[in-house]
């Protein structure tokens, strides 16, 4: 019970990250694409505020703060009565009234499987794509020492 | 009597309506939108999203637009902006360890794990100016190398087992991360405010006085352990949910100063290290402040304080440009009554002054007649 419930709660956060980093006009036109219900109640916000970023001293020591960063939340309830929320940075209102509706929609068991390959998989993919490109650019531009002998000894 | 005086309104908006024309300039060029500011003058955005101490792009750019491209006008919107939010919380502390690395370099260790990645870097160009650039020519898309991923330590992680360098900085385990946007500043200060204080201070201060230091004034030995670029993954606890919610990632520069220290009273010989941590890509100012932070560290180590570098309330008092350029541009605003009382104060000294004068050449004439 214990193990299911870790692993359902990973699968909800996955989600959340994954809707956090992906562009509201991508998740939109997913969400047209999908047929899946967009009809919610807003129970909070959408309401864009602040969270103050903490680094670590030295990389890994005692916490300081940083600065701050724009976030966007919202909760919402469907007509279901299932309540989701929705965090990402930035300031985008209908990113999070989407992203809040597909964690709702999400804990519903008959639902989950559509929000996965419909909209999670998709965005991950893609993600997973610029992030892959990026990794690939910055390898590019890796040293790669060689050693020059000099001399007859 | 108090005199109050009005006047200039209509001046005041007529000024305000010609810098909104002189900001837009000749009609015929195309206005700038602010997708281009992010994308292409990305580090400026970035200099103003970390002196502005707010992590936000658009706001950033559209802050460079509206203040014409003075950056410390642009800083000083985004603070202002800032007061205007609810605060939702603070942040897990980020692990630089997993950042997604775009550039990583280090002076001290050639071959270390996860090597030397240059990434988008200026260093190594020739600095000339690029005619092609104001033609407007195609760019050659980037080179790629399909490697399989390899995991990149920080620098300090991988000298710490020998025991010759200080561990990252600890504070007490009762400690709460103090707060400058909450709480007063006060002397003397513990390493975690300074260091908020710093990671939002101005550039040219912060690389003055780190240039100061190599210089002699409060010398350090200074090395590069590190300098890492790239995004790191944000998370805040909140009530409503049972995990930490993931809200994106944002791009930070990590600079890890190494110093040679001959020990004191206090610490015994070692390496001693100084921390930067900013918004953004901005490898001067983590370099900057991890050496003001190190500079600042002398009481803790046991150093003599000689340079300005070293001193905590003239560093931290100083860094900020807002606070700076609001007191300093103060003195153009209307100080016509302060002026008035003073210009009178002057003129009684003077007219003493000059009656002192004439009595000290009577009394010298009196006396050469005598």
């Amino acid at each position: 019970m214990r193990g299911q419930e870790a692993r359902e709660q990973a699968g909800r956060k996955a989600l959340m990250a994954t809707l956090a980093h992906a562009e509201s006009d991508e998740i939109a036109r997913l969400w047209n694409e999908s047929g899946l219900p967009s009809e919610a109640e807003f129970l909070r916000g959408p309401e864009t505020g602040l969270v103050t970023v903490r680094g670590r001293i030295g990389g890994g020591g005692a916490p300081f703060n940083v600065g701050e960063a724009t976030v966007t939340r919202a909760t919402v309830r469907l007509p279901s009565g299932k309540v989701g929320h929705s965090y990402a940075l930035g300031r985008d209102k209908d990113k999070a009234r989407l992203a809040a509706i597909a964690d709702a929609l999400w804990q519903d068991p008959a639902r989950r499987e559509a929000i996965e390959t419909k909209i999670a998989a998709p965005l991950r993919a893609a993600l997973d794509a610029a992030r892959e490109t990026r990794r690939v650019e910055t390898a590019a531009t890796k040293v790669d020492f060689f050693t020059m002998v000099r001399g007859e000894d | 009597m108090y005199v109050a005086v009005k006047g200039g309104e209509a001046a005041i908006a007529n000024a305000h309506r010609l810098l909104a024309d002189r900001r837009r300039g000749d009609r015929s060029v195309p206005a700038l939108r602010l997708d281009q500011i992010v994308e292409q003058l990305a580090l400026g955005v970035d200099r103003v999203m970390s002196e502005g101490s707010l992590y936000d792009r658009e706001l950033a750019a559209l802050a460079v637009v509206q203040a014409r491209g003075d950056m410390i006008e642009a800083i000083f919107l985004v603070r202002a902006y800032r007061t205007t939010l609810p605060r939702f919380g603070y942040t897990n502390p980020l692990d630089t360890g997993a950042m997604q690395v775009e550039r990583r370099i280090s002076a001290t260790y050639k071959d270390l794990p996860g090597g030397q990645v240059l990434g988008p870097t200026f260093d190594y160009t020739h600095r000339l100016l690029d005619p092609e650039l104001a033609a407007g020519a195609e760019v050659e898309t980037p080179a790629q190398r399909p490697v399989e991923p390899e995991a990149m330590p920080r620098v300090s992680a991988i000298l710490a087992h020998e025991g010759l360098i200080e561990a990252d900085g600890e504070m007490p385990l009762d400690h709460v991360p103090g707060d400058i946007t909450r709480e007063p500043l006060q002397f003397p200060m513990a390493r975690d405010i300074r260091l908020q204080a710093l990671s939002r201070g101005d550039e040219g201060f912060l690389l003055a006085l780190g240039y100061s230091t190599q210089r002699g004034y409060a010398r350090n030995h200074p090395f590069v352990g590190e300098i890492r670029i790239g995004e790191v993954e944000l998370e805040l606890d909140v009530p409503e949910l049972p995990f930490a919610v993931p809200l994106g990632a944002i791009r930070i520069t990590e600079c890890q100063m190494v110093n040679q220290f001959k020990g004191s009273a206090k610490a015994p010989p070692q390496f001693t290290r100084g921390y930067g941590l900013v918004f953004g890509q901005s490898e001067r100012k983590a370099m900057a402040m991890a050496l003001c932070d190190r500079a600042l560290r002398a009481g803790e180590l046991g150093e003599d304080i000689v340079a300005a570098a070293q001193d905590e309330e003239f560093v931290i008092s100083h860094c900020d440009n807002v606070q700076a350029t609001g007191f300093v541009e103060h003195l153009k605003l209307p100080h016509y009554v302060d002026f008035q009382a003073e210009l009178g104060l002057v003129r009684r000294m003077r007219a003493e002054y000059e009656a002192r004068e004439n009595e000290d050449r009577a009394e010298e004439k009196r006396e050469a007649a005598e």
